[in-house]
């Protein structure tokens, strides 16, 4: 659906996406993950040409997004509606006339839209707040205008950029949630670029993570949270304080996996003692997906490595530093 | 009180009437020259929606040059113009032309500024859904800031007031024509101070239309 390839962008001198690469299927929830300043939110303006790139390629439904112009642009963009962190709502038109201002650019008739904005603010669940001001409304109940808005075109794609970083944990759940909702109920594929990692771990199935402009890893979210490359390790800002003596190794729980009693097995067929010395276990969607490190002796290393080689479990020995 | 209403009828009514007639037109054209110059500078800002490097730096010269001219030396550099546009060189409808002359780029910048402060995810917003050029700036940008350019047309017209009463060099009549050329040169205190309270009853009526018409519409 969306293909980034070999994707540069220069601010001036400035270096902002360093060869991008990325696939983004039909119908996923994808999240694009970094500390500010990594490039994220550039990365996700040039899918929708609010910023143009320098080289490289964008490829969405078929389109090459940099050789859109004018006309062909502003259609193009009726496909992928938008949101923000600041919500973008017009202060002095109120919610039907905010959601309905798409409609109006792109010339419905006056019932067409009244009938469209009605089944949107059922969607967003707002029929109650139809005449209200933006100034009236809470942060949430203002992304969700922004996403009845923002879906009024019936676009296939929603980009959400920050869209719950000006919001309280409570009010961020409800909102993805409803994100949840309009990608498995309307089949509208979503990008969300964030650098809350709860976001991550509650909605996408699958996500990038970008560092300095650049991937640092890409795959399906429980992969890249268990494995946690360097990158991650610093955006999460969490440490694992280790042992440094003997050997430490991290056993990778996968959804299928995570009620078998392999540590204990473990111990009971090879006969040894060790100790777990870090762990955790993380829900991501609707799965829970844990981590565990446990340190052994160095002689025992190859016992235990060969063991877990037979189990067909994720496992690695983990490298001080 | 007798004196009052002696100089309510020699020369304060007729004054009042001058003073909106100067104020009120040259305002209008004022603003509608003014607002054009707004939206060319605001469409060729190098953030703008059709960013033009020369157009703007054009503009912005021109309006720079006559918002440094002392009012009244505008008023006399422009006499042939006033002479071309209106026939004639003297008196209240000839005041009209420096007044809106001077006045406008005045005014473009006030409407400018206002339209920089509408938000640029909104502006941002517009463009995602697709709206034209022209959608973003009339439905989106200038909607948005009705109430600000309220807020500063309020501020143009009582300058303009003040600006009128230097309109007097070439004739034209007004209140500020009543204060100094009846008032202060025939030693007339009580002309001069009758005036100077109707004009701070006309400023602070202004103003506080200004502000109710902002509230109304924010």
């Amino acid at each position: 659906m969306i293909k980034v390839t070999k994707l540069e962008k220069y601010f001036s001198k400035e270096h902002i996406l360093k060869s991008i690469d990325l696939q983004i299927n039909e119908g996923e929830i994808f999240g694009l993950v970094g500390s500010s300043g990594a490039g994220k939110s550039t990365l996700l303006r040039c899918l929708n040409g609010l910023e143009a790139y320098d080289s490289g390629s964008i490829e969405i439904m078929g389109k090459e997004v940099k050789n859109l112009k004018n006309k062909e642009l502003r259609e193009f963009r009726k496909d992928l509606g938008m949101i923000f962190q600041n919500f973008s709502l017009l202060e002095r038109k109120n919610v039907y006339e905010n959601i309905a201002l798409p409609l109006q650019v792109w010339g419905y008739k006056k019932d067409q839209i009244k009938m469209r904005v009605e089944k949107l603010l059922k969607i967003v669940h707002l029929e109650d707040k139809v005449f209200s001001r933006p100034k009236e409304l809470s942060g949430g109940q203002k992304q969700r205008v922004a996403i009845a808005r923002a879906l009024a075109l019936e676009p296939r794609v929603l980009l959400c950029d920050e869209a719950t970083s000006a919001l309280d944990p409570n009010t961020t759940k409800s909102i993805l949630t409803l994100l949840r909702e309009i990608n498995e109920n309307l089949g509208i594929t979503i990008v969300i670029v964030t650098h809350q990692m709860e976001v991550v771990k509650d909605v996408c199935s699958r996500a990038a993570v970008l560092d300095n402009g650049q991937v640092a890893a890409s795959g399906k979210v429980e992969d890249i949270f268990l494995r946690q490359p360097k990158s991650l390790k610093k955006l999460l800002s969490e440490e694992e304080i280790l042992p440094k003596e003997g050997v430490n190794i991290k056993l990778f729980f996968p959804k299928d996996y995570s009620g078998d009693s392999i540590i204990t097995s473990m111990a009971r067929e090879l006969d040894m003692n060790f100790s777990i010395v870090w762990g955790k276990l993380e829900k991501f969607r609707d799965d829970i997906l844990g981590s565990l490190v446990i340190n052994i002796k160095d002689e025992e290393k190859e016992k235990v490595c060969n063991y877990l080689s037979k189990k067909d479990i994720g496992w690695e020995v983990v490298i001080d530093g | 009180m007798g004196k009052f209403m002696e100089a309510w009828n020699n020369y304060l009514l007729q004054g009042i009437i001058d003073t909106s007639y100067m104020v009120g037109l040259s305002t209008l054209f004022a603003v509608a020259i003014g607002f054009i110059l707004a939206i060319i500078l605001i469409i060729t800002d190098k953030n703008g929606l059709r960013p033009n490097k020369l157009i703007y730096r054009i503009l912005d010269f021109i309006i720079n040059v006559l918002r440094s001219f002392p009012f009244i030396i505008l008023i006399l550099a422009l006499l042939p113009v006033t002479r071309f546009i209106v026939g004639k060189s003297i008196g209240n409808t000839a005041a009209i032309v420096p007044l809106t002359i001077g006045t406008a780029p005045f005014v473009a910048r006030v409407i400018e500024s206002s339209l920089k402060e509408v938000d640029k995810g909104i502006i941002e917003a517009a463009k995602s859904f697709g709206a034209r050029d022209m959608q973003i700036l009339f439905q989106v940008m200038i909607k948005e800031s009705i109430p600000s350019i309220i807020r500063g047309i309020t501020l143009v017209i009582i300058s303009v007031i003040g600006y009128s009463a230097m309109a007097g060099a070439i004739g034209a009549k007004g209140l500020g024509y009543v204060a100094i050329s009846i008032g202060y040169q025939r030693f007339d205190d009580q002309l001069i101070l009758y005036t100077v309270i109707i004009l701070v009853i006309l400023v602070q009526l202004i103003q506080l239309i200004g502000d109710t018409l902002y509230k109304k519409l924010k």
